[in-house]
């Protein structure tokens, strides 16, 4: 069918002129295309979007309505920014299970081969998965978070149970939004590396978001109380929820720990994607 | 050129590749043969650095693939299993590699034309056929415009048109002085792409050797001999350089000796033949004998076939310069 006369330069040629070769900002290039080329990227984020901002609304609209029937004791604990942010929860599997597809989507695939082949050294795909997914995330669930917000202290504000971002902690939760779900980014795509199925890494990492606090809560309560605010989901949340309860290690140590969870599940992937066979 | 030093490859208790050593030369298509589970699929994997070996090691051009700058530049590889995200349309699939070495588009256009999928260039992976599938990874391979180039099974399911075309790219590549190292379980398509052969049976290496070395042992003629008294005869044409196969109860496939020196032998012990044919031994026959020794040798099978020590060689290719490990590991 052809000959290869009109491929380009002669072998070697075209490295040697071009300065071709691998580096951490060229992976992360080649990664932001890998994710922008996926439609199930796309949606999935578009979904998160969705679950942060509509969620948030609609159950701060609910609270509003049902202000009138509620028990002085949920009046006094009612926390309106963290109300406005409760899509956070929802968008939080999107987040996560795009953030294991990183890795499982490329194990499951094959391509892992063919990423691993361009980038011996590995760690780079690594750092730039993080990066590439960390930031998108960071950026549109910040940006979602702040709609969410706005749009929900409007739905109290009817019953005059709204804040703003001037009250002390506001503005730290609301950023905490995006914080908190790209930490959970992370977390996704450090498992995905780690258990490489897809499944497999969904129900871990979901097992230890949602079903863990819940076995917690099964303990003896002088357990489960000393237990529960170290739990990654208990010290994750604590940034975006401004009235707390006594227990809570506080917004910005509880997230340095969620970051510290994240930071060791991301070294643990690091020492397996060097050594295992792709 | 890739070098290939005592190479082991170990999964638990199963040893896939055992203390396997070649050199690769660039300028000729190397075909690299062996039946399924031989371990063809794992030393090229260990080659790309996907498979870290047991043992040994692998240098292309000198240098571990790890320590390239820019690998892609250096090896194309054409992996067995497919290795594309379904998802993702073949352009999208070329350019993020690129992007990992700063490759430019154009380089991306160019590959996908030459292997001829611009009509599908912007479809998903996912949907593309066999063959589709299997220029996809050459376009991928060739991305780098590298000197050394390892594809495992590319013909798989392509069509004649298609596998015409490996061919004759591949011979050009080698051509050009590129290393182009090609794994098949064809003997016939290989005596056709490929200058020289590296034959591995149960992981280890059974013949390092050119095809034209190959297709001269292989059209040594073999005697199909057919007779009641089969065992008997067998035992009195067994001699230095003679290989026999039983094959079934009462005949005989022999090499090493003309039909009418059978013949005479038959006569004087008074043993009645009732079929004598001389014949040509297919490459794909020369090739099964040639690792079903290894076969039987690693296997120690119950099916042994009779095999007079020494003879140094598989039946068919007994006039080639082989290097049978299994005859040296036992003399
Ligand atoms: N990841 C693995 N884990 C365990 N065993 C493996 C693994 N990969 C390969 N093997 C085993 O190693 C042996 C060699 O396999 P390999 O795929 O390299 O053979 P092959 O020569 O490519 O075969 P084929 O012609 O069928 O492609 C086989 O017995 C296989 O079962
Ligand atoms: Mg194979």
């Amino acid at each position: 069918m052809t000959t290869l006369t009109d491929v380009g330069p002669a072998r070697g040629e075209l490295t040697a002129q071009a300065g071709y070769g691998v580096t951490q900002r060229r992976v992360l290039l080649s990664e932001w295309t890998k994710l922008r080329s996926l439609r199930s990227t796309l949606f999935s984020l578009l979904a998160a979007i969705v679950f942060v901002v509509a969620l948030g609304i609609l159950i701060s609209w609910a609270q509003a309505s049902h202000w009138d029937q509620e028990s002085p004791i949920d009046r006094l604990t009612f926390d309106p920014t963290n109300t406005s942010l409760s899509g956070v929860f929802l968008a939080q599997l999107a987040i996560g299970v795009l953030g294991v597809l990183m890795f499982s989507g490329e194990y499951g695939t094959g391509m892992i081969r063919a990423t691993i082949t361009a980038v011996p050294h590995r760690l780079p795909v690594l750092w730039a998965k993080s990066i590439v997914f960390g930031v998108v995330t960071l950026v549109l669930m910040t940006v979602s978070s702040f709609v969410a917000f706005v749009g929900g202290q409007a739905m109290l504000s009817s019953k005059h149970i709204d804040t703003t971002l001037g009250h002390p902690g506001v503005l730290t939760a609301v950023f905490g939004g995006g914080l908190y779900l790209t930490v959970v980014a992370l977390l996704g795509v450090a498992l995905g590396a780690l258990v490489r199925s897809t499944a497999g890494g969904i129900a871990t990492l979901f097992g230890v978001l949602l079903i863990l606090p819940l076995i917690v809560n099964f303990l003896p309560s002088s357990w489960s109380n000393n237990i529960d605010p170290y739990l990654p989901s208990s010290a994750g949340q604590d940034i975006f929820t401004v009235v707390r309860d006594s227990s809570s290690l506080g917004p910005w140590t509880g997230f340095l720990l969620f970051c510290g969870y994240a930071a060791v599940l991301l070294a643990a992937a690091a020492v397996v994607l060097r050594r295992r066979d792709a | 050129m890739i070098e290939v030093q005592g190479l082991t490859k170990r999964y638990g208790e199963k040893v896939a590749v055992s203390e396997l050593s070649f050199t690769v030369r660039p300028g000729i298509v190397t075909g690299f043969l062996g039946p399924n589970g031989s371990g063809k699929s794992t030393t090229m994997r260990m080659i790309v650095g996907l498979d870290q070996p047991s043992e040994g090691s692998v240098l292309i051009n000198g240098q571990r693939y790890r320590d390239f700058r820019a690998p892609l530049c250096e090896v194309g590889a054409l992996l067995e299993a497919r290795s594309v995200h379904t998802g993702r349309s073949a352009y999208n699939h070329l350019l993020a590699l690129a992007q990992t070495h700063g490759i430019p588009r154009r380089r991306v256009g160019d590959v996908i034309e030459l292997v001829g999928l611009g009509g599908v260039a912007r479809k998903r992976a996912g949907g593309f056929s066999l063959g589709m599938g299997q220029r996809l990874g050459i376009a991928a391979a060739l991305l780098g415009d590298p000197g050394t180039l390892i594809l495992d099974e590319p013909v798989n399911g392509l069509d004649p048109e298609g596998i015409r075309w490996i061919r004759t790219l591949l011979q050009d590549l080698a051509a050009q002085g590129r290393t182009v190292l090609v794994s098949s379980h064809l003997m016939s398509e290989m005596a056709l792409t490929a200058e020289h052969l590296v034959v591995i049976g149960q992981g280890r290496l059974i013949a390092d050797m050119s095809v034209a070395d190959f297709v001269a042992g292989a059209s040594e003629n073999v005697v199909h001999v057919r007779s009641p008294r089969a065992p008997e005869l067998r035992d009195l044409l067994l001699a230095a350089d003679v290989t026999i196969r039983a094959d079934g109860a009462d005949v005989l496939e022999v090499s090493g000796l003309p039909s009418s020196r059978i013949g005479e032998i038959a006569a004087a012990a008074g043993i009645a033949l009732s079929e004598l044919t001389p014949r040509q031994a297919s490459l794909e026959e020369a090739f099964m004998a040639l690792t079903h020794d290894a076969v039987e040798y690693h296997g120690g099978s119950a099916s042994a076939l009779p095999h007079q020590p020494g003879d140094g060689s598989a039946p068919a290719a007994g006039g080639a310069r082989l290097e049978t490990h299994g005859a040296g590991a036992r003399s």
